[in-house]
């Protein structure tokens, strides 16, 4: 008891210096001078009931744990019926997926249909960052560059040669892989930590040069007005440009905005069923296997004569072409991009969804990738404080669930 | 001399100035580093609020008046480096040492949370726009050539980081070397392992380092805040990346390594900005990293690893 009130006294006190000048003082400007602010009695009430807490939770850590302990983890594993009942089950559960994905924006409003088509953006994003973190083991901190590299292919083809969507999606995803080949050869020779580095060095690097490479990219002001995609060459605009027509013309219906938003959408589940597709298939594949196993141990690998640096860049180039593919779509949906849209902060938000959901698990990664992505839209009142939450979230996670909300399970056969 | 060659020489006094803050901060890095083994990530964090706590400190005193300034600074620098180590310490505690032993990976994420945690909790406390300091010390020390041409100067605020900085190697290297508590230091990046055998609390070695790493990240902190006048909470992630990138540009690990690898990138940085367009100093920065890790990985003074099964 001695020893946890001594604990717990020292805890409040470093709390209490952490708290005093960061948060009990405020800088501010008044005119030209430099001024600061004592906080308010309520603020000072807060750090106190903070202190107070760390206090008592310090005092009281042995019996909190014991009880913590008593909680019953709940087993997300019984949830799920019986492997005979499953195989029945799944092609139908996913066939129902699959068409609601498909029916549901009819039914919704746009904005509804809008941060839908955001949120599987980001899910492409996460999947294509899957593959590099978490089945690879590849600490990747400037896969936004590659979004970036996919972005402006599109922007710019568009611009200045008149290239169409669908012929930009496979030359963005290509163009980014050999973005991702250039950088990984030299690189993946390196030890993890090092990579993380020279990735975040390079996606810096991208987004400097986007910004003040202005003869061609528009540096700061980014590019505006790219086209949005067609079907098969209809447009979904209230008038057809020259020598075209558009959608709501051909099918002889009335013109809506929210028809453009919905085709966005669909495009956006369609890439994204491919992507999941692919990645599925790959991870069943020789090479599938090769980078979890290098992930768990490299000089094992090596031993068995696997070629670490072909299988540590194919998953580095595909992970980045995934992210051109994504890139490309997001500059189609927005019609506008600059390099403020590629910042650190965003590679930090896909490792964040890829960290939460369970690193190498796909249905982990897409649910994260909506919790992430919805969540802030409905508590907007708090958005000041997301990226705070994101970060904590971060640091939690490791210390108390590393493997995920959703853990990676590999198909695997047991006897009994 | 030459205009160009004083020109040059002006670009080299300015790459020092900065150089010198740099290998204040790498020293942090290259400890830690060298002891367990990871990038201490929110180190850079560490910096930003050693900036804004000299700041708070300097302002509240220059506003009650009555005191000289260099008192004024001397406080300042002790505050901020108490309250940045205290920032050090509780973050290894919190965010780090629960999660030794396990994955590399899992660690430097956690360090990654950690780093965007405090950027916010600081842009949250202090708000995210710039603070400007008025210079409080001005004046040269040194002027050389004429007017017309170029003129060179040195300032008592680049003199002062010179000097600090100075008297802050120097005692650093004196503590690891000669005190009780520096061969502890040794020892624990020789072997951890071995050195827990041998009786040694090494969670308080590894503690002390961060609280060091933290003290010095808080003086560079202070003074790069004096010299540029203006911080924002968003100041550490670069300053951090820059340290970084001295600190395996001297051998990660190595203490003096970490200082020579300061200088030359602050001086090659002064030289890119002086002779191309200055927003590409940051590209030639991790140009820099990337080219070093490819060719020698292991940095100027840094002893190679030995992989172990």
């Amino acid at each position: 008891m001695r020893g946890s009130l001594y604990n717990a006294i020292f805890a409040a006190g470093i709390t209490l210096v952490l708290a005093c000048l960061m948060l009990g003082v405020r800088l501010g400007a008044e005119g030209t001078t430099l001024t600061v602010y004592g906080a308010g009695a309520d603020r000072w009430e807060w750090i106190l009931a903070g202190v107070g807490l760390v206090f008592l939770s310090q005092l009281f850590s042995t019996q909190l744990g014991r009880l913590s302990s008593r909680i019953p983890r709940p087993d997300l594993g019984a949830l799920k019926p019986q492997d005979a009942t499953w195989k029945v089950i799944k092609p139908w559960l996913l066939a129902a997926l699959v068409v609601g994905l498909l029916v549901w924006p009819f039914m919704v409003s746009r904005g509804a249909v809008d941060l839908a088509t955001l949120t599987l953006i980001y899910i492409m994003l996460g999947l294509g960052l899957n593959i590099v973190v978490g089945l690879a083991g590849l600490l990747d901190l400037g896969y936004v560059a590659f979004y970036a590299v996919g972005a402006y292919t599109y922007a710019l083809l568009s611009e200045y040669f008149g290239f169409s969507f669908w012929a930009c999606l496979p030359i963005a995803a290509l163009l980014a892989a050999a973005f991702g080949f250039i950088l990984g050869f030299p690189v993946l020779r390196l030890r993890g930590d090092y990579l993380a580095i020279v990735t975040l060095g390079f996606g810096e690097m991208i987004r400097i040069l986007l910004n003040n490479w202005t003869s061609i990219t528009g540096g700061p002001n980014g590019i505006s007005g790219i086209e949005k995609p067609t079907l098969f060459g209809l447009e979904f605009s209230r008038r057809a440009s020259e020598g075209t027509q558009t959608f709501h013309e051909f099918f002889g219906i009335d013109y809506s905005s929210g028809q453009k938003v919905i085709f966005l959408y669909l495009i956006a589940v369609l890439l994204v069923i491919v992507v999941i597709y692919l990645i599925n298939r790959l991870m069943r594949m020789p090479i599938g296997r090769a980078w979890e196993a290098l992930r768990e141990d490299e000089i094992a690998c090596r031993s068995l004569g696997l070629n670490r640096t072909v299988i540590k860049l194919s998953a580095f180039t595909l992970g980045a072409s995934t992210a051109g593919f994504a890139g490309c779509f997001f500059a189609a949906r927005q019609g506008f991009i600059s390099p403020e849209s590629f910042i650190f902060i965003e590679s930090a938000i896909i490792l964040a969804i890829v960290v939460l959901g369970g690193m190498g698990s796909q249905i982990g990664v897409i649910l994260a990738a909506i919790v992430m992505t919805v969540l802030p839209e409905l508590a907007r009142e708090f958005s000041d404080y997301r990226m705070l939450m994101f970060g904590l979230l971060m640091v939690v996670m490791m210390r108390w669930r590393p493997e995920g909300l959703v853990p990676m399970k590999r198909p695997h056969l047991e006897l009994k | 001399m030459t205009e160009a060659s004083l020109y040059l020489l002006q670009q080299i006094i300015n790459g020092l100035t900065i150089g010198s803050t740099y290998a204040l901060i790498a020293i942090g890095y290259t400890m830690v580093y060298g002891i367990i083994g990871m990038i201490n990530f929110a180190h850079g964090e560490i910096y930003m609020i050693g900036s804004y706590v000299s700041f708070i400190v300097i302002t509240g005193l220059l506003a009650m008046g009555s005191f000289a300034l260099p008192l004024v600074l001397f406080i300042a620098l002790l505050v901020a480096m108490l309250i940045a180590s205290t920032y050090g310490w509780t973050v290894e505690r919190v965010a780090y040492r629960p999660l030794r032993g396990s994955n590399r990976l899992i660690a430097l994420i956690s360090a990654i949370g950690m780093s965007i945690f405090l950027q916010n909790y600081v842009a949250l406390s202090q708000g995210s726009r710039d603070v400007a300091l008025a210079p409080l010390i001005s004046g040269s020390v040194l002027e050389l050539g004429s007017l017309e041409t170029f003129e060179v100067t040195l300032s008592w605020m680049q003199l002062l980081i010179w000097v600090v900085t100075l008297v802050t190697m120097t005692a650093l290297t004196l503590f690891i070397s000669r005190s009780r508590m520096g061969r502890a230091c040794r020892a624990c990046a020789e072997d951890l392992g071995m050195t827990n055998l041998l009786g040694i609390d090494t969670n308080r070695i590894i503690s002390l380092t961060f609280v060091i790493g933290a003290a010095l990240a808080a003086i560079a902190g202070l003074l790069l805040g004096l010299y540029y006048g203006v911080i924002n909470p968003f100041i550490g992630f670069m300053a951090g990346l820059k340290a970084f990138t001295a600190a395996v540009l001297g051998g990660i690990g190595s203490i003096p390594g970490a200082m020579l690898g300061g200088l030359i990138l602050g001086v090659t940085e002064a030289l890119t900005a002086a002779y191309f367009p200055s927003e590409y100093k940051d590209v030639v920065a991790f140009g820099l990293l990337v080219t070093i890790l490819l060719f020698r990985p292991t940095g100027i003074l840094g002893k190679p690893e030995v992989e172990k099964v």
